[in-house]
């Protein structure tokens, strides 16, 4: 996983709060007389905000990881509650890149892998250009050897 | 009734006299009148409510004619742009006025077939037929629906779509259609016992009947400018009576049970379970509506018990297959309506040709933090709801949720009593739930993959939730707050080589973030 992630969800997370964050202070600003309860979710906001924002990004950095085996593609994500994934290369669908605008900005993607079932999508986030790529062309040609219909 | 029945002249002619399997067909030119009769129905209200409410005006006259004839005519163009063939490789259909569709399924990837005859339908002898593929359903879509051909012709594409692998397939084409197939020999697994419908009333069915009804009805209610609910609900509000509420509740149970009886039969009469010779399994029920759905026998994954509350009370369950291809309407994955728990362990040892129901393993309990999570679980939204009650509502809002807590505890520590996991050489057997307790025996060959999480909470007591997922039924089930080495030997176990590289890692992974 790239170390450039812990940029891309910091990047995620404060854009989230900021969005939660600057209508509630332009209200604030902007009202004559601003009740007291507006004042304490204003402040609420903004700190666990700040707090979010610098403790998640590295801790789900220290978490997420991935590997593939030429049998399997297994991750492990998230930070307070984690999720480990496993799908069998045999059993795989679809392949997938996809990158967002902050993914561009940083020259990371994600790779999804799906397979047939519909609550099993395995993914790779935070992957170098070059990696994914890579990723992608040897999972495709393991499947590819793979017959049957992976259901 | 007989005048449609003619084929007009210009049309493509009727299945029977041609070299069927290659021409394009249109849906029955009956349906031009069942669509309206299905579907309009409930347009039927509003119309007569517009013609009978004026003094005879001519707008009303000439608004209901408008309605009615604009119904007519789109069902019409409906039809004359839906066509359908099936070629030696895939099922076609073409079909939708502006935005035209043109659904293509491989004839190999067929994996079941469910033929629906409403009583629209049923008066004029049409069926329709949708046919369902290895793929998940998608919320919302409907898969390949030919609604709606004469029923000859469904029972016709059944038998002709299921069958594959038997023999060449070309034999078949070359029967004329006109020919009745031989009906084969099929075997019957189980059929429906009038004593079954002691479980009616338990199963419930008469209340979502009147929550349906009243939905509907508040819905024409709402059309008229009528808002009986909400006045209700204020004129509750101003008038407060313990006694008006108990009375309301005891009207709602004796006509949920009153009512659960005629439903159990409008859906269940005439049930059977059948194995077809050509490998598939086949449920057909309904008074009114009736259905079949057949499910091709190769492609079930494992079956579903499922013991509502109240129904597992009078000791029994229903059975539901854990499949590909079914869609999630209406019940269709349903192989025994509420019944006997031994009926439905003997139903499912049939189905999955098996000594003995994996169902009926001895479930291992999970750890006992699982209780306390599953408790907790339970409680919290009632506290919550009490107290943000007690603060922003009439002083006499708040008990109603504080009296359901200790219901809900109870329910939490029923929902703990069923956790259970257990696991045969061919089936994952886990059970979830208490409300609608639900054991799931999953063919482990079916498992394609893992999904394991652990919440902050259930890492602080060491338990993990395992989700085997499937291309079948649900798509995931998930072994609950299982114990974190125990769940792991499990998974390890149920698809061996699978998750063993991952293992020791994992472990270090987990050990790692404790050490956090």
């Amino acid at each position: 996983m790239s170390p450039k992630s812990v940029l891309l969800w910091t990047m995620q997370a404060a854009v989230f709060w900021l969005v939660l964050f600057v209508p509630q202070l332009v209200v604030y600003l902007l009202v004559r007389n601003p009740p007291t309860w507006e004042f304490v979710l204003l402040v609420a906001t903004g700190v666990v905000g700040l707090v979010h924002t610098a403790v998640e990004p590295s801790w789900r950095y220290r978490v997420h990881r991935w590997e593939t085996t030429p049998d399997a593609v297994y991750t492990l994500s998230g930070w307070l509650n984690q999720e480990w994934r496993v799908a069998p290369v045999s059993r795989i669908q679809t392949i997938d890149t996809k990158r967002g605008p902050f993914q561009q900005l940083l020259g990371l993607s994600t790779v999804t892998v799906t397979t047939a079932s519909a609550a099993g999508p395995v993914e790779i986030e935070g992957l170098e250009h070059e990696t994914a790529q890579r990723l992608v062309v040897e999972l495709t040609n393991t499947t590819q050897a793979t017959p049957g219909d992976a259901t | 009734m007989s005048l449609p029945s003619e084929v007009p002249a210009g049309l493509p002619a009727a299945p029977e006299f041609t070299e069927p399997l290659q021409e394009w067909h249109r849906l029955h030119v009956r349906m031009l009148v069942v669509r309206p009769l299905n579907e309009g129905i409930a347009m039927l209200v509003p119309i007569l409510v517009l013609l009978f409410t004026g003094n005879g005006e001519k707008w009303r006259l000439i608004a209901s004619g408008v309605t009615v004839a604009a119904i007519l005519s789109f069902s019409y163009l409906i039809w004359r742009t839906t066509k359908y063939r099936i070629t030696d490789d895939q099922v076609e259909l073409h079909t939708g006025l502006l935005t035209r569709k043109q659904l293509a399924v491989p004839r190999d990837r067929i994996r079941t077939v469910d033929l629906t005859s409403k009583p629209g339908h049923r008066i004029f002898g049409l069926s329709a037929v949708r046919i369902g593929t290895g793929q998940q359903d998608v919320p919302g879509t409907d898969g390949l629906t030919l609604d709606a051909v004469t029923q000859q012709e469904a029972e016709r594409l059944r038998l002709l779509l299921l069958q594959k692998g038997v023999a060449p397939r070309p034999a078949s084409l070359d029967e004329p259609g006109a020919e009745p197939v031989p009906l084969p020999e099929s075997e019957v697994i189980s059929q429906l016992d009038l004593k079954w419908l002691k479980f009616a009333p338990l199963s419930l069915s008469g209340l979502v009947a009147i929550g349906a009804l009243f939905g509907v009805l508040s819905n024409y209610a709402d059309d008229l400018g009528l808002h009986p609910v909400q006045d209700l609900w204020e004129w509750l509000f101003e008038n407060p009576s313990f006694a008006l509420f108990a009375g309301f509740l005891v009207v709602l149970a004796v006509v949920g049970l009153v009512l659960s009886i005629p439903l159990y039969i409008l859906q269940f009469w005439n049930y059977r379970l059948t194995r077809e010779p050509d490998g598939t399994l086949r449920v057909q029920r309904g008074l009114l509506t009736t259905r079949s759905v057949s499910v091709e026998e190769q492609r079930l994954r494992g079956v579903d018990i499922q013991e509502p509350l109240l129904v597992r009370a009078g000791k029994g369950a229903k059975l539901a297959a854990v499949t590909t291809g079914l869609g999630s309407k209406g019940e269709s994955n349903l192989l025994l309506p509420p019944a006997p728990l031994s009926v439905a362990h003997q139903v499912s040892r049939d189905v999955l040709k098996v000594g003995n129901d994996p169902t009926t393993l001895r479930l291992r309990k999970h750890p006992f933090a699982a209780l306390r999570r599953s408790v907790f679980r339970h409680v919290v939204p009632w506290v919550v709801i009490a107290v943000g009650l007690a603060v922003w509502a009439p002083s006499w809002a708040w008990p109603i949720p504080a009296a359901v807590i200790p219901l809900a505890a109870l329910v939490g520590w029923d929902n703990y009593r069923s956790l259970g996991n257990a696991m045969d050489e061919r089936y994952l057997v886990t059970r979830n739930n208490s409300l609608v307790r639900s054991t799931v025996a999953l063919q482990r060959t079916g498992i394609i993959g893992w999904r394991i999480q652990r919440s902050f909470f259930q890492r602080r007591s060491g338990l993990m939730t395992i989700g085997a997922t499937t291309a079948a039924g649900a798509g995931i089930y998930h072994v609950t707050d299982v114990g974190e080495s125990h769940g792991l030997a499990l998974a390890d176990e149920a698809v061996p080589d699978l998750l063993r590289p991952f293992l020791v890692e994992s472990d270090v992974d987990g050990q790692a973030e404790r050490n956090v």
